[in-house]
């Protein structure tokens, strides 16, 4: 039996009578990076708040490594997921260095300082997300993009099997967007993440999850999934859908005028495949 | 911390030593060396040495415990509603104290306690508020911060109304009395037996928030970050709750709803040691000790032989203090 990391097994959350959530099956392989995407309000958070234990599921259960998450203590979960939530605030002026050194709180009885290894560990993952320069700075203090990245950091020393992130390239630059992406790739880490973007979903997703008004539509690898039938579908965006040059992975052109078309009008857009392929 | 000690040492010393009658510390320490060792002391010292044992050591040791307590009690009401301007009282325990207190000298209530039956009754008075809060803010999903100091501030109004009520109603003077003395609060009623009791929830309460000062930490980052570190939002909040209750309830008791100390001291401790609760909560019980003592000292100096409300004092120098700490660029709390 191949280990499974994660498994959600007919997901389901209602709140207010409504249905966020619904009968989500997915399954996150040993290694595997799969991205959750969909338009606004699709429930992509709220799966994710399900599997980092922020919100109880109404229905279905989460396996972590084939143990129901239910009956897990929140402690000896958190030493098997790490989440970066979209929650980014706090009311105290924490150093960088201190809420880094937060991340290892499962791990940690009381108020049992870290130990020397932790601490290097702390540095490296500061040096890695690019914030070591700022670990004496409050987090107060910093930009929308570097506390992210902070966030990132102690995430990453929590030190889990699998890595749960909610938009984790919000308010990042293009080089810190490519380089927390890049992150995600190391062999170690089994990763489940919420993107908006599409192109930067296909470019690092072994698997994209594409969700709709709760439900599952699609799972697949990026080729599969990230078709112009399928983002005029769920998105309702025309979008031309063309192979990387380098990687081969789909990347969507969009192109504004026709950003309220319907399905179909994407053909009319890009013409014909016969005219696209004779360009040089 | 060990400065502070000292700090905190010399101030009690000086403070048993001040007053209407002036003594001396090396005498004032005699005399409490006298008192724990039984030792002896001449005839004619007989007066000045009940005025250090009996009258001003356990007012000075009470404001020590209540500054302490009313400190971290401050910081850890700060992180269980994640609200920079909380303090021990938003919950509405001190106008829940001051029902009970004067519900005792109104109705009569814990008549049989004698000296004992105010402060019973305001002790009663606080843990029925705590648990009215408790009970009208919590929801399925637990207490949420806002909910509880929502709910905190409209329960004190309806604690005042009621208490208005109970001291129009009064045939007497004393019970306004009472409600001033528990509105601004006051060490005047400080006795060796009133000591032992507050003192010992307070140091316990002081231990048991200095053990969860990591979770402390992880509250302030918001409740899903908690969760995912495999904190308890939930329980630990209900125990946070419980716990300041408990510890507020016994010190309103003795002394009153003593304002601004709870607010202010937590702020001044984290511009100079930072925001770990790990160091905040060691720091500040001691600048809150030493704090109440010099403001309990000016309260029953300044005007004698009349005794200004404490209230009075730490309002004065808190204020301004707080004013000044809010605009002070550099020391943020809740964001920019």
């Amino acid at each position: 039996m191949t280990r499974e990391p994660l498994r959600l097994d007919g997901l389901s959350v209602e709140a207010g009578g409504r249905a966020l959530v619904r009968a989500l099956s997915l399954t996150v392989g040993a290694g595997e990076v799969v991205g959750l995407v969909g338009p606004n309000g699709s429930g992509k958070s709220t799966a994710l708040r399900c599997v980092y234990r922020a919100l109880r599921p109404t229905g279905g259960t989460v396996w972590l490594d084939g143990r129901d998450l239910a009956d897990m203590p929140l402690r000896e979960s958190a030493r098997g997921v790490a989440a970066l939530s979209q929650e980014s605030g706090t009311e105290l002026d924490f150093t960088v260095e201190e809420i880094v050194a937060l991340g290892r709180t499962p791990h940690l009885r009381g108020n049992q300082p870290l130990s020397a290894r932790e601490r290097a560990l702390c540095r490296e993952a500061m040096r890695r997300l690019d914030v070591l320069h700022l670990a004496d700075r409050g987090v107060l203090t910093l930009s929308g993009g570097e506390r992210q990245r902070v966030l990132a950091a102690r995430a990453l020393v929590q030190e889990a099997g699998l890595l749960v992130l909610d938009e984790p390239t919000n308010h990042l630059d293009i080089r810190h967007q490519v380089a927390l992406l890049g992150l995600l790739r190391d062999p170690g880490l089994t990763v489940l993440v919420v993107l908006h973007d599409l192109n930067l979903a296909a470019a690092v997703c072994d698997r994209i999850a594409v969700l709709e008004a709760g439900a599952l539509v699609a799972v697949g690898t990026p080729r599969e999934v990230v078709t112009e039938e399928l983002v005029a579908g769920v998105f309702g965006v025309a979008a031309t859908v063309v192979p990387h040059p380098l990687t081969g992975d789909p990347q969507l052109l969009y192109t504004l005028n026709s950003s309220t078309a319907p399905a179909g009008a994407a053909e009319a857009v890009r013409g014909t495949p016969e005219s696209r392929g004779s360009r040089p | 911390m060990a400065g502070l000690l000292v700090l905190l040492a010399v101030s009690v010393l000086l403070a048993i030593g001040w007053g209407t009658a002036v003594i001396s510390p090396p005498d004032v320490a005699r005399y409490l060396w006298a008192a724990l060792s039984g030792g002896t002391i001449t005839a004619d010292e007989v007066t000045r040495y009940q005025i250090v044992w009996q009258v001003r050591t356990p007012r000075v040791l009470l404001a020590v415990v209540v500054g302490a307590g009313l400190s971290a009690i401050g910081v850890a009401v700060q992180a269980l509603v994640r609200n920079a301007l909380a303090d021990p009282f938003v919950l509405g325990i001190s106008s829940g104290a001051s029902v009970g207190a004067v519900s005792v000298l109104t109705v009569g209530l814990f008549g049989s306690l004698g000296i004992y039956a105010l402060s019973a009754g305001a002790f009663a008075g606080a843990l029925a508020a705590s648990a009215l809060v408790y009970l009208a803010s919590y929801s399925r999903t637990g207490l949420t911060p806002l909910r509880l100091v929502l709910t905190g501030i409209a329960l004190a109004y309806g604690f005042q109304a009621l208490m208005s009520v109970l001291v129009y109603l009064a045939p007497d003077g004393e019970a306004t009395h009472t409600v001033l003395f528990w509105t601004m609060g006051g060490l005047g009623a400080a006795t060796w037996g009133s000591l032992p009791v507050v003192a010992l929830v307070v140091l316990v309460g002081l231990g048991v928030l200095h053990r969860r000062s990591r979770s402390l930490d992880v509250l302030a980052l918001g409740d899903e970050t908690a969760a995912s570190l495999g904190v308890d939002v939930t329980a630990l909040r209900r125990g946070l709750f419980v716990l300041t209750s408990l510890m507020t309830g016994a010190i309103v008791a003795v002394s009153g709803a003593i304002g601004f100390v709870g607010l202010i001291v937590p702020h001044l401790v984290r511009i100079v040691v930072g925001a770990r609760h790990v160091r905040v909560l060691l720091v500040a019980p001691l600048v809150g000790a030493v704090f109440m003592v010099w403001a309990d000292l000016l309260a029953r100096t300044l005007a004698a032989p009349r005794e200004l409300p404490l209230g009075v004092i730490t309002a004065l120098v808190g204020v301004p203090v707080f004013v000044a700490l809010m605009r002070r660029r550099g020391y943020l709390f809740g964001g920019r």
